[in-house]
């Protein structure tokens, strides 16, 4: 081989390689992508609500209910809408009536939301950020006196 | 007092590495020995003022001093001692302090074994990593300071978060730093070649141990803090392609390539232009991870603080090094000539290819890492990329990178052969096969993807026993004259071994856990036994305690089998006084590799009974007994004479290993 082909050995190589990746980063943030959702958004059904999606919001006071044992049911508010949401698993050591949350699943065709993972992460004061600016900006904001 | 002194030794910290950067650079300029000859003291007196900083916050936490803010906010009187020294860095002011003192002290040891390195290149790289002292002290004073004071002064702190109220915070940081912050030599290595136009295999030897350590810590770093979030979170996960997960992980992977190309460096003069770069990368990549994790941009556990200024301080920090560094580069690239060619299927060949893949799946992780940003910042959208993504594109990226790393030992350097390698390997690929059939099918009927999963664990494992057993001459050679062979073995011949089995033992272990982990929720009251694969576990009880900064209840179950008690677990759930946080404390059974996993959540109101979750975990602690492999390979080759920190420079005559028909690695 002379040098000019083992070079080029070498550089199709690695384009066959970023190609592959290329390929596989493209498909895979078209399909995996989860989008984040209020519940006025579901409500609003303006959106693609099939596949997975997180939705966050604060958890209605009063609304949880664990008597099923290992399911629990809770709903989600943003300031004009709630949503129901169903959890089967342990929910996290912050989640808390009235804090802010989101749940990761989907939607079902009666408009209960399916969830498989529930977020709150660990910090007394912390609202995640994206719940945050989804209710700063519909004027629902009420978490700056936490920080 | 001796907060005030911390905080003037800060200051004075960050005027001498001001001199540090500016003196030296001022004598390469103007080939000055007398500027050239003051950087290594000025680096040791910097790492001297950080340490007294540093030990002045350790001392208000120890006695508790709530008159620093600092403290204040993340210590508590009755905090276990241990956890008032771990505290220190456990918050994002003590953290950066921790940072720079590693920074300082990496300068400290270049300065200090750095003897025979040629003066100026010395200079250089003190002064490039003066720089980025300076620039990080002055975050430090200027956005994120410790030692403020709070006037009356509160008689009780808030306590420091409890999830990090454990030992983990005692090792996962500092390794992680010493890992993550080590690559800064590696950087300022690169940034000398770069401004100096001279690049040989010396500035390779000088290079590789010090990627080596970095590398080493940082492989530690990370498997301390997976098992750490494993055990402390109560999930049962032990990786989450979280975005600060992934910030130590793009190092790593960067930091991985960057040491095998420093080989192919170092041994044939070639890919130095892409070790520079990669050097450069490694280190950037550390740069963001701290962006990332300190700005506070990402939603992650992680992020303590939320302040836009530090953010942008940080950002500012970032783009000025990686930028300035990759426009050196840019310039002054063309000007390193480059070695010598090999044929693609070669030793060179093989690490190319390692190289191509490592960055190539570091560029995945960054976009999924980055992309939700980037689609929030252009189109407004919130969306968040996961698991799958990553298994996606990650994953099938690992697979040809894995299946390859058995052959790059066995292909001899400049030109190799393929088939050689393979009549050496086919015996390690059968035996692999052959358990993977046996393991997964019949066992377990799993599915196929699995199957291929451990049959490519078992070949990485058995594919680094028969490197040395060839190099051993093994089968043909006496016992005895294996044995003489293998006491000669250079030490790197064992890392590169004991690393590559190590990264087989991971991956047995990840593929084990994901495909046959079993996991159940359910509800139970004291006195009920339930049965969870095989295994009988009974509640014994359940009781509130007291602990020394927190309340918890503590619940006792009895794992037993066919009537024989196998073990006891004893998950609890935390709730801390003073910030009313609650946290849960999993209970671990460990059973050779497999772990049963048991974590408490709420307790049913009006009832006795709470919520149980338990999981299954087979082969999970190989995940990091694979990393312990790593790190110790990486260990094992640092103390290779040849790369001994501080060894003399004497050049061995090469050994030719005739069984391999190469040179020993």
């Amino acid at each position: 081989m002379t040098r000019k082909q083992k070079r080029s050995v070498v550089i199709f190589g690695a384009l066959g390689v970023l190609a592959l990746a290329v390929a596989l980063v493209l498909s895979a943030l078209g399909e995996q992508v989860t989008f984040f959702r209020t519940p006025s958004d579901l409500m609003a059904g303006s959106e693609d609500n099939s596949g997975r999606m997180r939705l966050g919001g604060l958890v209605v006071v009063g609304s949880v209910d664990n008597s099923a044992g290992n399911q629990v049911k809770f709903s989600v508010e943003d300031v004009n809408h709630e949503i129901e949401v169903v959890y089967a698993g342990i929910l996290p050591d912050l989640f808390r009536e009235g804090q802010g949350i989101i749940a990761e699943g989907t939607l079902s065709a009666d408009g209960i939301f399916l969830a498989d993972t529930v977020l709150a992460k660990h910090d007394e004061t912390y609202m995640p950020r994206e719940v945050a600016e989804s209710l700063k900006e519909q004027g629902f904001w009420k978490g700056d006196e936490q920080q | 007092m001796i907060v005030e002194l911390g905080h003037y030794a800060l200051v004075l910290g960050f005027a001498l590495a001001l001199a540090q950067m500016l003196v030296p650079f001022v004598g390469l300029r103007n080939n000055d020995a007398r500027f050239i000859a003051v950087a290594p003291s000025l680096s040791i007196v910097v790492f001297i003022a950080i340490s007294i900083a540093f030990a002045a916050l350790t001392w208000a936490y120890v006695v508790s001093d709530f008159s620093v803010k600092n403290v204040w906010e993340n210590s508590f009187s009755t905090k276990p001692l241990l956890y008032k020294f771990t505290g220190v860095w456990g918050n994002h002011e003590g953290s950066m302090l921790l940072w720079v003192l590693i920074l300082a002290l990496f300068g400290a040891l270049v300065a200090i074994f750095g003897n025979n390195l040629p003066p100026r290149l010395k200079a250089g790289v003190l002064a490039t990593q003066g720089t980025i002292t300076a620039a990080f002290t002055a975050f430090l004073l200027l956005t994120s300071n410790p030692f403020i004071r709070l006037v009356p002064a509160p008689i009780e702190g808030r306590d420091l978060n409890p999830i990090l109220q454990d030992i983990g915070l005692a090792i996962h940081p500092p390794l992680l730093y010493l890992g993550y912050v080590g690559f800064s030599i590696c950087f300022s290595f690169a940034i000398t070649a770069l401004i100096e136009g001279r690049i040989d295999a010396a500035w390779a030897r000088w290079v590789r141990p010090w990627t080596l350590t970095a590398w080493l810590f940082l492989t530690a770093g990370i498997s301390m803090g997976s098992y750490w979030a494993y055990y402390e979170l109560g999930w049962g996960g032990w990786w989450f392609w979280d975005p600060v997960e992934n910030a130590s992980f793009m190092p790593w992977l960067i930091g991985t390539a960057l040491l095998h190309s420093a080989l192919v460096m170092e041994k044939r003069e070639a890919m130095k232009v892409w070790t520079i770069l990669l050097s450069i990368l490694a280190f950037s990549f550390a740069l963001l991870g701290t962006f990332l994790v300190r700005s506070g941009v990402l939603t992650s556990v992680h992020s303590f603080a939320t302040d836009p200024t530090r953010g942008l301080f940080i950002l500012a920090i970032l783009i000025a090094f990686i930028g300035g560094a990759l426009i050196l580069f840019g310039l002054r690239a063309s000007t390193l000539r480059n070695g010598g060619m090999f044929h693609p299927i070669s030793r060179e060949g093989a690490l190319v290819l390692n190289n191509l893949f490592l960055t190539t799946a570091t560029a995945t992780v960054f976009v999924g890492t980055l992309y939700p940003l980037f689609i929030e910042a252009l189109f407004g959208e919130k969306i968040s990329v996961g698991e799958p993504y990553f298994n996606m594109t990650f994953g099938p990226l690992m697979i040809p990178l894995l299946i390859a790393v058995p052959f790059g030992p066995f292909l001899a350097w400049k030109r190799g052969n393929l088939y050689g390698a393979f009549e050496r390997l086919w015996v390690a690929a059968g035996l692999s096969l052959l358990v993977a059939l046996v393991f997964a099918y019949v066992l377990y009927q799993a599915p196929i993807l699995a199957s291929f999963g451990i049959a490519l664990a078992f070949w990485l494992i058995f594919g680094a026993i028969a490197d040395i057993w060839a190099k051993a001459g093994l089968p043909k050679a006496k016992p005895a004259v294996a044995w003489a062979r293998l006491k000669g073995l250079p030490r790197s011949s064992w890392g590169t071994a004991l690393a590559h089995a190590g990264v087989g033992i991971t991956t047995l272990g990840i593929v084990s856990v994901t495909t046959f982990e079993q996991e159940t929720v359910l509800t139970m009251a004291p006195g009920e036994t339930t049965q969870f694969v095989g295994y009988d576990m009974r509640f014994d009880s359940l009781e509130a305690r007291q602990g020394p900064n927190f309340v918890y209840d503590h619940a006792v179950f009895t794992i037993s089998k066919e009537g024989q008690t196998i073990g006891v677990v004893e998950p609890e759930n935390r709730v801390y006084v003073a910030s009313r946080m609650p946290t849960t404390e999993a209970g671990i059974m460990t059973m050779v590799f497999n772990q049963y996993y048991v974590s408490l959540g709420n307790k049913i109101e009006g009832t006795d009974q709470i919520v149980v979750r338990v999981w299954w975990k087979p082969m999970v602690t190989l995940i990091w007994w694979g990393t312990v492999f790593m790190t110790i390979g990486g260990v094992v080759s640092l103390s290779d004479r040849r790369l001994r920190i501080g060894a003399p420079k004497k050049i061995k005559p090469r050994r030719v290993d005739v069984v391999v028909g190469g040179p020993a690695q």
